[in-house]
């Protein structure tokens, strides 16, 4: 049973870190798919010609890399502790956002919906996966995939109490379909018993489901 | 009152918004071949225009297939009743679903 030349021989997975890995080594030789192949052939010929460089595909890469949730959870933690941000950011969410630094390299436009005791939000793309990358990074993959798209537009309720999150019939739902050209973020209810907390503690609180709107922000929850 | 220089100023066609905060509004209900971006389950349904949206943004469905790059259309952010959109909607009367409509796919109620 036990392998002399496997690491891991001689104990079982009860071993105190989060397994979802099956110790297999990573390779690729796997053959190519037809959109793979697709990609890599235009990948080459819009370098044989000139139009873009390998350091700019690897710039690319790197900008999107560098967009992750945190940068969303920053910019609430924001809103939550600056009301003239705030402000701001209903006014014109790409232009508060970008006064925090955070570009839009997608040239996308930024509309923040803020909840309130009356009002949820909850944000979906029922074409495809439009998702406000600049300030969140990629979408989860649950995001795009069909039965929470084409759900979460015809029985919102449900699908919430499915992640958990149950909404009083007196609070109106709000689903934004988002589709073409701008993007949406949640800006969540600041939970009670954080009055006094740092801008930090609590962009450690906001996780990118609350900005998405599918859960809410709860003062004892670790950010995701 | 003297007219003022500046209320004599004709704007183009379609340099300003056709529709204002407020108006109700149908989604056109046309099933042209291809990939548009309003989705069929809005098609024919009214809502309200809650918001324009500005500046007036690239027409991507022309962009799409390659006409008139670059062509701007206004854009509104449109409020649809859910139960209006499904009859066995579960969940509040004023529950509403939300979404941007170029002005191509509206027409007044």
């Amino acid at each position: 049973m036990t392998n002399p030349q496997d690491p891991h021989a001689g104990h079982d997975h009860d071993h105190g870190h989060e397994h979802d890995h099956d110790h297999a080594p990573i390779t690729a030789d796997a053959t190519p798919g037809y959109y793979e192949i697709m990609e890599m052939a235009v990948t080459e010929l819009m370098i044989e010609r000139g139009h873009i460089g390998p350091g700019e595909i690897r710039r690319q890469i790197e900008v999107l890399d560098s967009r992750t949730p945190a940068l969303g959870a920053a910019v609430v933690a924001r809103a939550w502790t600056d009301p003239g941000f705030k402000a701001r950011l209903l006014a014109d969410g790409r232009l508060a956002c970008e006064e925090l630094g955070i570009s839009f390299y997608d040239d996308t436009q930024l509309i923040v919906l803020e909840n309130s005791e009356r009002v949820h939000n909850l944000i979906v793309c029922t074409l495809c996966s439009c998702y406000p990358r600049p300030v969140l990074g990629l979408p989860p993959d649950w995001y795009k995939l069909k039965p929470f798209r084409a759900r979460a537009v015809s029985e919102p309720r449900k699908v919430l109490a499915e992640f958990g999150t149950d909404i009083p019939d007196e609070v109106d739902i709000v689903v934004s379909d988002s589709t073409a050209v701008v993007r949406y973020l949640v800006l969540p209810l600041r939970p009670a018993g954080t009055e006094g907390w740092s801008e930090e503690e609590l962009a450690a609180i906001v996780t990118r489901d609350a900005m998405i709107g599918v859960v809410s922000v709860t003062a004892e929850k670790e950010a995701v | 009152m003297t007219d003022s220089i500046l209320d004599k100023v004709v704007p183009a066609l379609g340099e300003l918004p056709r529709f204002a905060v407020g108006d109700e509004v149908q989604v056109i209900k046309r099933f042209p071949v291809g990939h548009y971006r309003v989705p069929q389950y809005l098609r024919g349904h009214a809502g309200r225009v809650e918001r324009i949206i500005e500046p007036a943004a690239v027409d991507n469905e022309e962009e799409g297939y390659g006409r008139n790059a670059g062509g701007k259309l206004h854009y509104y952010r449109v409020a649809l009743p859910m139960p209006s959109l499904w009859p066995d909607y579960l969940g509040s009367p004023r529950d509403e679903l939300h979404i941007e409509i170029y002005e191509s796919w509206l027409e007044k109620k």
